[in-house]
């Protein structure tokens, strides 16, 4: 190996190779201590899960519970909500994905793969998709919610219809601990 | 323009002072005997005013961080105790609140002085550029130091934000909760941003001394745009501008102290005197004033662009709109620098600043207002032309300034003759020269 001067590589051009070799990795792996203590700390996610006592929801009834220090929305359904969802064509939605993290990431958005999977129960995260206000129940133009800050409309199933909300309001991980005790997370 | 020094250390102390550590010499070349052109007009005064404020920022806010808690618990109950039970903290709080508002007032001044003025062009496109930097982390400071009084539009304001960022494809999601230190804004949030609140301003004063910097090499700019030629184009700084600055900096601080002193809360938002509730998000959020045509800009992008979302396409726009003014210099074609003689380019300029204004009063309203009604829809909804729609139109013009109209009118426009020098400019001599 030769540079341009047609000198052979020395020791002397090794030991400079390696010793900026080694302070740039060095640099890398310091710097990293101080990117990650951003992330969230082990107490945060160990308050990852909750459980809740469904059997008071009324039919008609929406109520918003604290879930990783946002609102997740539990609504007991009436018949005409539910079969207002079931009448929609999933294709024509503006995001066909279930958005459901019990179920794959590529499951169509029917009214079977939003539902709680108890009765008449929808179980959704409360933030809009688009910049994560909290949109207002029983409103809009699609019965479900409607968004205040930026205008978007969702129907009875959590899904988004019309507005700048990219996607559907996510089904966080169920698990039904009895017939009527719901674990979130 | 600096060209050598004529400072002359008269004492002994000062002769051995100046062999060590030239500070006084410094001083006395950068804001005594500067050579400043002679023809500066008001409009060059606000440079001298954003320093005054940038030291009121971080003088109030040294002393507020003595009272504030950066705490979720805490945070709201602290600063109403400071403006309630501790010794003239009514005072600092105001003065720092209000202090921010009319930083961003000047800087928005200072900004439309240079767009008119030709200020970006050669050879002071790192003076500019510097500038741009220094406003977007006035942007970042105002935006963290609005989140710390935890009221309503405190938290959804950081809220919607931070969310900008789940916009960015594949990484948006790890990043947003890399910037929260959790699943939403929260505890931990508040904190990062109370300690980046701290530090930012004092990355300001470091990037304003680079301004200065960069300013000294060329000397100023002004009105005419034409460069000193001799030495009676320019007045030394002192007495001359020491003194306009500080007449204009007295008027603007009156104008300050009558808004922090008797309307301490106009500026603000009723909605931030409710605490932060994570689960409920006021009916209309809007952000600060001075973010408010970003903030329209953001929404107006209510469609997709070929492969980007509407999400994400609002997002790029908002940025870009800032972006944009990085690489000014390069985009403005014309050799001449001010708008003076500037006569087509200065008819789009004021239709620019309009268009800034009422982007700013878009963002202010519900992008589903209608300003002029016209009928109602097969559903009974009334129709019209919305605010949406009047955002979007500006918006258009806001891009097209910068990368049409002032691209293309380099080319065409026939600029107006432009006076021989500065001192003819002030002095009357007439004889107007063509442009070259």
């Amino acid at each position: 190996m030769t540079d341009q001067n047609g000198q052979e590589a020395t020791r002397r051009d090794f030991i400079y190779i390696a010793a900026g070799g080694a302070v740039a990795l060095g640099g890398a792996f310091t710097l990293w201590p101080f990117i990650d203590q951003m992330n969230p700390a082990a107490d945060t996610l160990a308050l990852a899960s909750i459980r809740i006592d469904t059997a008071a929801i009324e039919t008609g009834e929406q109520i918003t519970v604290n879930w990783r220090g946002g609102p997740v929305f539990l609504r007991r359904r009436t018949e005409d909500e539910i079969a207002e969802a079931e009448a929609v064509d999933v294709d024509s939605l503006p995001d066909p994905v279930a958005r459901n993290d019990n179920l794959s990431a590529d499951a169509p958005a029917t009214e079977e793969n939003r539902s709680a999977g108890n009765g008449t129960l929808l179980i959704v995260k409360g933030n809009c998709t688009h910049l994560g206000c909290v949109p207002l129940g029983e409103a809009g133009d699609y019965d479900g919610w409607y968004c205040p800050c930026h205008g978007s409309h969702y129907d009875t199933a959590g899904r988004i219809r019309r507005g700048p909300a990219p996607e559907n309001l996510g089904v966080p991980p169920l698990s039904w601990t009895s017939e009527t005790e719901v674990q979130i997370g | 323009m600096s060209g050598p020094s004529t400072y002359e250390p008269k004492t002994g102390f000062t002769r051995w002072l100046d062999s060590r550590l030239p500070i006084v010499r410094l001083g006395w070349d950068s804001f005594v005997d500067f050579p400043t052109p002679r023809n500066l007009n008001y409009w060059w005064t606000f440079g001298g005013v954003l320093a005054i404020f940038l030291m009121i920022q971080i003088v109030t806010g040294i002393v507020l961080a003595m009272h504030y808690v950066p705490h979720v618990d805490h945070a709201f109950e602290s600063v109403q105790r400071i403006r309630r039970d501790v010794p003239f903290g009514w005072l600092l709080q105001s003065l720092h609140a209000n202090g921010a508002s009319f930083f961003f007032i000047a800087v928005y001044i200072h900004m439309f002085r240079g767009l008119y003025y030709g200020s970006y062009k050669a050879p002071r496109e790192l003076l500019w550029i510097l500038g741009v930097v220094i406003y977007l982390l006035m942007m970042a400071t105002g935006f963290l130091g609005y989140t710390l009084p935890w009221g309503q539009m405190s938290f959804w304001g950081a809220t919607v934000i931070t969310n900008l960022f789940g916009a960015i494809p594949v990484v948006g999601e790890a990043l947003r909760e890399w910037l929260w230190g959790g699943f939403s804004v929260g505890g931990a949030t508040l904190n990062r941003f109370f300690s980046l609140h701290y530090l930012l301003p004092f990355v300001i004063a470091g990037v304003v001394g680079l301004h200065i910097w960069a300013l000294h090499v060329p000397g100023n700019g002004n009105p005419t745009g034409i460069e000193v030629k001799t030495k009676k184009d320019t007045l030394p700084f002192h007495p001359y501008y020491t003194v306009k600055d500080g007449f204009a900096i007295l008027v603007f601080l009156t104008v300050f102290l009558a808004f922090a002193f008797f309307m301490p809360n106009v500026l603000g938002h009723a909605d931030n005197f409710i605490p932060a509730d994570s689960l409920v998000t006021p009916s209309h959020i809007v952000p600060e004033w001075y973010y408010l045509p970003f903030y329209a800009i953001l929404r107006a992008i209510t469609f997709d662009i070929g492969p980007i979302d509407a999400r994400l396409g609002g997002v790029l726009a908002m940025f870009g709109s800032i972006g944009i003014l990085f690489v000014l210099p390069w985009l403005d074609t014309s050799p001449i620098r001010s708008m003076r003689y500037r006569p087509i380019a200065r008819w789009f300029f004021l239709i620019f600043v309009a268009a800034c204004l009422a982007l700013g009063w878009c963002g202010a309203k519900n992008p589903d207002d209608i300003i002029i009604a016209m009928g109602t829809d097969a559903e009974g909804h009334a129709t019209g032309f919305t605010v949406l729609t009047f955002a979007q139109i500006l918006t258009a013009y806001y891009f097209a300034y910068f990368l049409v109209i002032l691209p293309v009118l380099g080319f065409t426009e026939r600029p107006k003759p432009r006076p021989a020098s500065i001192e003819a400019s002030v002095l009357g001599d007439n004889a107007a020269q063509p442009a070259q």
